[in-house]
This record gives structure tokens, C-alpha cells and sequence, in this order.
């Protein structure tokens, strides 16, 4: 414990001793709803963290990380946000494609890509999801075709809500690989460069007026033969260990950040005399209660022998988290009354506002309220499967 | 900070499955509930003497294992979840807390000793558990008489007194101070049982007039404290809160398999969207509930007695709230069955409603959080 702390020290003052000058301007900035914020100086961020070695500190040390265990990665997550550390622009990289490759990439794919992750110099986007392949992920379109010349895979299709793809340099993409295949067969896991003729990026104007999420269209763009992860086949075995990659630990970020969001309503409620509402101080009550409890479930869920009981509380760490925090938008936009209607530049209202618009993805992506559902009842509880449908 | 039981928590965790699984049986149960018994007497002698779970989490030197919080949450959750008639809680969560936190020497070594060999049912009788400090509600009097002291007072709703050997009476002294007293069931108190909608747990009335108790039956050490009961409430409610999410789990177990085999339509009914996701739903509740009662107890010997509280208030709220629902989604999902005596839901569903009045309701316990929030002392 007493190296915890240790380490919670020296990441607290690292953060404080850096977080400083230009880079202050980050403070609290590209969180939720504000994805596509300032990406220019947040690239530099992500090289002045690696400077300091704080860029993907939990991969093994061979491939350039720290090795830091799971309670080490914790507190850094938490002393990064109570810093006030901005959304990590190499999050797709570090989390996702960076293990990705350590498990299934060759030793050329690590060589050329992990540095690029690491030195945060090259950004990840993530082509998974298409206008008919959300939910139903099995349903992808996007062709790959062999050319028998090279060997090299060349791409044709739409990907959709991908974020941050426009501020990116390489995206991985799964598409289909052999002519006829249906399902999760056939599929073939990709890296592609985005700087080439053939893709187009269209960004997504959403809900909170941003632009973090764009089209992607593909139209005979080029994935080299070295750049296939696995074997043509391997897609959907390598983009499902792609998403068990993602443990929740950058959530324990997450919900520093939450906290904070619920000392604002706390504090602006206190000035706007909201505090005297008894239904309103039942209501924040139970959003402290709420994240009392995701905190205590993340601890419980990140242990590294999951029992049946905490695999099945696994599954329902998404679904628990995303409709607190859908919640608590609509609690702080009650909280603000009329005021939560009007735009203005009270950086405390701003963000409230953007949490309450954006919140409502958080219970779409990453597999929406009713897939979670879904998955808990059927992987959790072992209940019988949905039938599939013959359209 | 990761949260994981330690192998031996493991270890007392099944093998009190085990145990309770045979013994806690639905049939036992109804036994008890059905029969009018106070409590499955068999049941409770082999917790507390061949088992020594009253012994987990008494201090090694009057006798005890000087285990903590996790252990007796985790044993609470499991008696739960089978709805045990045994004035176990009362004994271990009430009882026990409030001999250590205000009794004299010879007293922990007197009770908390007989507690720890699972020779001792005790319970407390609190005026009213439901307000942050009780001491402010005593609602026995107590003056000094030739022999020691003359006891006045009722006391309404005393869990498990009609089970109990011992009864633990605070009453307040002529000059305010509040004492304990420590009555054996022939001290003169009557006990009047009252009859429970919620079968499974007893509870009777003591009425205190004018008995006469002698100077030792007096075992606090210089009055109670309202800091003594706050640290008592703070065992009680994570211990009740750890046997409401059993409950909660228990009642789903029975509903999971009940839904399993019951066919409608050429399929099983838990084969429909509406149905599993209503179990889902209780998955995701049980998660945060459970979470919040384990993660308050790994933090409760922690120094931040007042941030304790909130999450342990914080449980019981969660812990109130799906014992409710899952007792009755238990009703709703066993369709007409789940409305008849024969089948288990009822049981649980009036255990729920029992549980969540004990120490004070969820809205008490939130209006508390929310003057914590807001440092402001309270209602506005």
C-alpha cells in the first residue's frame, strides 16, 4: 500500500509539474462530448506524456510500457483526471490496437507500429461499426478483395461512427474477405493508412453540435499484405479479443470525472437555492450512491481472477455506469432550471450541458442499453439466445 | 485498490452455502413461518455453537476469531439469501457492536465471551433505530433504587426479543446519562410477541414497569455515547443491508429456475425478451448493491468513521430498494403461482417490506448522504 502511495505521488506531481504553461489550457478539457477539442495541442500532450513514459503505461516493459499492475494503472488513472489530465487523444491506440498487436501482431507489425503509439505520434481510429452492422456486428459489408499482384488487400465499403478519424493516421478495419461468407466468418482484421486515395472521411455533426464521429468511405483503398493481423478469416476472433482488451481500468478516469460533474450540480444548486428541494437532494443523494458503488464495482470486476459472480457483474458494469450518467444530465440540466436552455459561455454550465447531450450515446455505443441486456442475460444467467431473424 | 475475497473468505463463503443450503431449506423455513415457532432452534445452534459464526468477528481476547466487517457481510448475505430463522443479526450486528463500543471489561468478557462459544442470543432494545442517534430517543428510564435500579418503559419493536437470552436495554439516568442494562428473559420484563405479516423474523414489545434490576445487570463503562451508537448503527445497517442483497439474490435464484421450466407458447418463458430483460436489469441492481455493502465493509476499519457511514447509508438505500424489486419481480414472473402461499415468493416479498423499515427508511438514510453533500446539517 505504502508503494501506492509512493507512486500516486509521483504521478500527482509529474501531472502537476507538467500539466503547466500551453498545456494548462487542457485542464478538464476533451472529456466526454468534447472529443474533437483542441487536438492539435492535445497531440503535443500525448508526446510530453511520453516523454515521461506516462503513454501506455501498462503494457509490458519489452514493448515499451511500464508493466504497471492493475492497481498501478488505477491510480494513475485517478490522479491523471483529479489532475485534470484532457481526453487521451491515443486512447484507440494504447488501449485497443496496441494490445491487439502485442497478442496477435508479427514482430514486423509491433516494430513498425507500437513506437508510433507509444511516442504519441501516431493516432488510431477504429472501423468497426457500418450503417447496417451496429448492434448486429456479423452483418459487416466492407469488402476486401486480393490483389494478386501484390498480395495487398484493397478496401471498398462504409464504415460509420468512427471517432476521431479525421484527427487520425491509421485506422483498423474489419472487413469481409471471402466472397459469400455471412456472419462471423470471413472476415479479415486490417491496418490501414488514412492518408491515401480511396478513403474519404466525412465527419458527423451530433447531438451537442460537436464533431467527434465521422463516415468513413472506402472505395478501393489499399491495406498492405504485412498489414493483416492474423490470418484473412481471423476478423471476428481478433476484433472480439480486441474489445476484452478494454478492462475498464481508463474508466476509473472516467468516473473522477463524474465526481466532478456532480460537485458542479452540488455547487450550483447550493447558489441557485435548488439545494432546498427535497426531491432534488434525494436525487443527488442517489447519484453519490451511484457512484459510490460503480467505483467499488470497477475494484471488484478488475481483479485478475474473476469468480462466476464477478464475470457476471463484469457484464453489467457498462450498462450500470452509461445510465447513471445519462441520468445525472438530466439532474444537472433540473439542477440549472431555465438556465440549463440557454447556451453561454459559463464554462460550468457548458460542460454540464454538453455532459447532459452527449450522455445519450453512452447508452448507445459500445453496445447499446439493449444488447447489454442482452449479453447479461444470456452470458450472465445463461438464459436461452435470441432467435435471429431471416431478413 | 482491487476488491477480492481472500481465498479463506472463499472458504467460509461455501462452506456456509453448503451448510445453509441443506439446512436453511425452504421446508425449514416454512417450519418456522408456518408453525408459529420464534426460530429454527436447531438451525441456530449449529451457527453459533458448531459453526461459530457468532464467534467471526469478536475481538481473540474474549474468545472470538477477530475477524472483520467482509466476514459477517458475507455470512449476513448468505442467511439472506435463505431467509435463516435465527436471531443471528440481532446477536452478532446489534448486540455484540454495542457491548464492544460501550461495556465495561467484565462485561465484553461476561457477553461478548458466551456470544463468541455460541452460548448467547442477544439482542438490543432500541426505541427507535431509525434516527441517526438514538440516544436521543431512549425510551426507557431508569432510576437508582436500594437494589440498583428501577427500569420504566416500553419499547414497541425489539427484533428477535422473544428468541433472545438476553435483551440489552439502554435507559436513561436521572442526570441524562444513558446506560445499559443487560436483562436475562427472568428479569422481570414481560415480552409480548406481535404478530408479523413477515413471518421470518420475530419481533415482540418489552414493557419495563417498574422492574427492579440489581446494580451488575448496569454494564456500560461511564454511559453510552451517541458516537457508541452511531458506531453501532454503522455494524447494524451494513449487516442488514448484507442480508437484504442475499435476499435479493435468493428470491432471483428461485425466479431464474422457475422461469427456466415454465413453458408457454412451445417455449420456456425466460426464452422472452420482456422476461430476461427484467433479469438483467436485476443483475446490473445486484451488482451496484452488492459492490457498494462489500466495498463499505473492506472500508469500514478505516480511519473516516463519518465517509463510512455515508456508504454504508449508501448500501442500505441500494440494498432496500432491490430486495423490493427483486421480491417482487419474484411475484410477477411465477405469474399466478407467485401470488399463492405455497410458493417462496411471498416470503421474501414480506421480508423486503419488513427489512426496508428497520434503521430507519431509504429517504432517511438519503436525507443523511445529501446533508453530508451539502454540509448544511440536514433537511431543509
Amino acid at each position: 500500500m505504502s508503494d501506492l502511495n509512493a507512486f500516486r505521488t509521483e504521478v500527482r506531481d509529474w501531472m502537476n509539474a507538467h500539466l503547466t504553461g500551453k498545456f494548462a489550457d487542457l485542464k478538464f478539457r476533451g472529456g466526454s462530448g468534447e472529443g474533437d477539442v483542441l487536438p492539435e495541442l492535445r497531440k503535443e500532450w500525448e508526446q510530453e506524456l511520453a516523454r515521461g513514459r506516462w503513454t501506455c503505461p501498462g503494457w509490458p516493459a519489452e514493448h515499451g510500457g511500464r508493466g504497471l499492475s492493475v492497481a498501478e494503472q488505477i491510480v494513475f488513472q485517478e490522479e491523471y483526471s483529479r489532475a485534470g489530465g484532457p481526453g487521451r487523444m491515443g486512447h484507440i491506440g494504447e488501449g485497443l490496437m496496441g494490445p491487439t498487436l502485442i497478442a496477435f501482431g508479427t514482430d514486423e507489425q509491433k516494430k513498425r507500429f507500437l513506437p508510433g503509439i507509444l511516442s504519441g505520434t501516431e493516432f488510431w481510429a477504429q472501423g468497426y461499426s457500418e450503417p447496417s452492422a451496429g448492434s448486429d456486428f456479423g452483418n459487416i459489408k466492407t469488402r476486401a478483395k486480393l490483389d494478386p499482384e501484390t498480395g495487398d488487400w484493397l478496401v471498398s465499403g462504409q464504415k460509420v461512427w468512427t471517432s476521431l478519424a479525421h484527427l487520425s493516421d491509421w485506422i483498423f478495419v474489419v472487413a469481409r474477405c471471402e466472397e459469400g461468407s455471412v456472419g462471423r466468418n470471413g472476415l479479415i482484421f486490417l491496418l490501414m493508412p488514412l492518408e491515401q486515395a480511396g478513403v474519404e472521411i466525412h465527419p458527423i455533426k451530433q447531438i451537442s453540435g460537436g464533431c467527434e464521429f465521422n463516415s468513413v468511405f472506402f472505395d478501393g483503398a489499399r491495406a498492405k499484405a504485412e498489414h493483416v493481423v492474423g490470418q484473412p478469416g481471423d476478423g471476428w476472433k481478433i476484433a472480439m479479443a480486441l474489445l476484452g482488451f478494454e478492462r475498464g481500468i481508463s474508466t476509473l478516469g472516467q468516473q473522477m470525472s463524474f465526481q466532478q460533474e456532480l460537485d458542479l450540480i452540488v455547487e450550483i444548486s447550493k447558489e441557485n437555492g435548488k439545494d432546498r428541494s427535497p426531491a432534488v437532494r434525494q436525487r443527488l443523494a442517489r447519484a453519490w450512491i451511484g457512484l459510490r458503488a460503480m467505483r467499488y464495482l470497477a475494484m471488484r470486476v478488475l481483479s485478475d481472477e474473476p469468480s462466476a459472480e464477478t464475470r457476471r457483474e463484469a457484464l453489467a458494469y457498462k450498462y450500470h455506469w452509461s445510465n447513471w450518467h445519462r441520468e445525472l444530465g438530466r439532474l444537472a440540466m433540473d439542477v440549472l432550471g431555465m438556465d440549463a436552455n440557454v447556451v453561454s459561455d459559463d464554462p460550468r454550465r457548458e460542460r454540464l450541458q454538453q455532459m447532459f447531450l452527449f450522455a445519450r450515446a453512452d447508452t448507445i455505443y459500445g453496445g447499446t442499453n439493449e444488447i447489454q441486456l442482452n449479453i447479461i442475460a444470456e452470458q450472465g444467467l445463461g438464459m436461452p439466445r435470441e432467435p435471429r431473424g431471416k431478413l | 485498490m482491487i476488491l477480492e475475497f481472500t481465498p479463506d473468505q472463499q472458504m467460509i463463503r461455501e462452506e456456509a452455502e453448503r451448510f445453509l443450503r441443506e439446512k436453511s431449506s425452504s421446508e425449514a423455513i416454512r417450519r418456522i413461518a408456518d408453525g408459529g415457532a420464534t426460530h429454527d432452534a436447531e438451525l441456530w445452534n449449529s451457527i453459533s455453537r458448531e459453526l461459530g459464526w457468532c464467534a467471526m468477528a469478536i475481538p481473540e481476547e474474549f474468545g472470538g476469531l477477530g475477524l472483520g466487517a467482509t466476514e459477517v457481510a458475507i455470512l449476513m448475505e448468505l442467511a439472506g439469501a435463505r431467509l435463516a430463522c435465527a436471531p443471528f443479526w440481532s446477536t452478532v450486528c446489534l448486540a455484540a457492536p454495542l457491548i464492544e463500543a460501550a461495556g465495561t471489561e467484565d462485561a465484553k468478557i461476561t457477553y461478548l465471551g458466551a456470544i463468541a462459544a455460541g452460548e448467547m442470543a442477544v439482542t438490543v432494545a432500541y426505541a427507535d433505530l431509525s434516527v441517526a442517534d438514538p440516544s436521543a430517543t431512549v425510551a426507557v428510564q431508569a432510576s437508582a433504587c436500594a437494589n440498583g435500579y428501577r427500569l420504566d418503559g416500553t419499547v414497541a419493536h425489539v427484533i428477535d426479543l422473544a428468541v433472545a437470552d438476553v435483551v440489552l436495554v439502554p435507559a436513561r439516568l436521572d442526570d441524562g446519562t444513558v446506560a445499559l442494562f443487560a436483562l436475562a428473559r427472568d428479569a422481570g420484563q414481560t415480552i409480548a410477541p406481535l404478530n408479523t405479516i413477515d413471518a421470518t423474523r420475530p419481533v415482540a414489545t418489552l414493557g419495563l414497569a417498574g422492574v427492579e434490576v440489581a446494580a451488575e445487570c448496569r454494564i456500560d463503562a461511564g454511559g453510552v455515547s451517541a458516537d457508541q451508537f452511531a458506531s453501532v448503527l454503522r455494524h447494524a445497517n451494513l449487516g442488514l443491508a448484507a442480508e437484504q442483497i442475499g435476499a435479493a439474490q435468493g428470491v432471483f435464484d428461485l425466479t431464474l429456475a422457475y422461469i427456466s421450466d415454465r413453458v408457454q407458447f412451445g417455449r420456456t418463458i425466460a426464452s422472452f425478451q420482456a422476461i430476461k430483460h427484467r433479469c438483467a436489469k436485476l443483475v446490473v441492481d445486484i451488482a451496484e448493491a452488492r459492490s457498494l455493502v462489500f466495498g463499505a465493509a473492506a472500508a469500514m476499519s478505516g480511519t473516516d468513521t463519518a465517509e463510512s457511514a455515508l456508504e454504508i447509508a449508501g448500501a442500505r438505500v441500494l440494498a432496500s430498494q432491490l430486495q423490493f424489486l427483486a421480491a417482487e419481480e419474484a411475484i410477477q414472473l411465477h405469474g399466478g403461482v407467485g401470488f399463492t402461499w405455497e410458493y417462496d415468493p411471498h416470503l421474501y416479498f414480506k421480508r423486503a417490506q419488513a427489512s426496508a423499515a428497520l434503521l430507519g427508511s431509504a429517504e432517511a438514510q438519503m436525507d443523511d448522504i445529501a446533508a453530508a453533500m451539502f454540509g448544511d446539517g440536514g433537511r431543509p
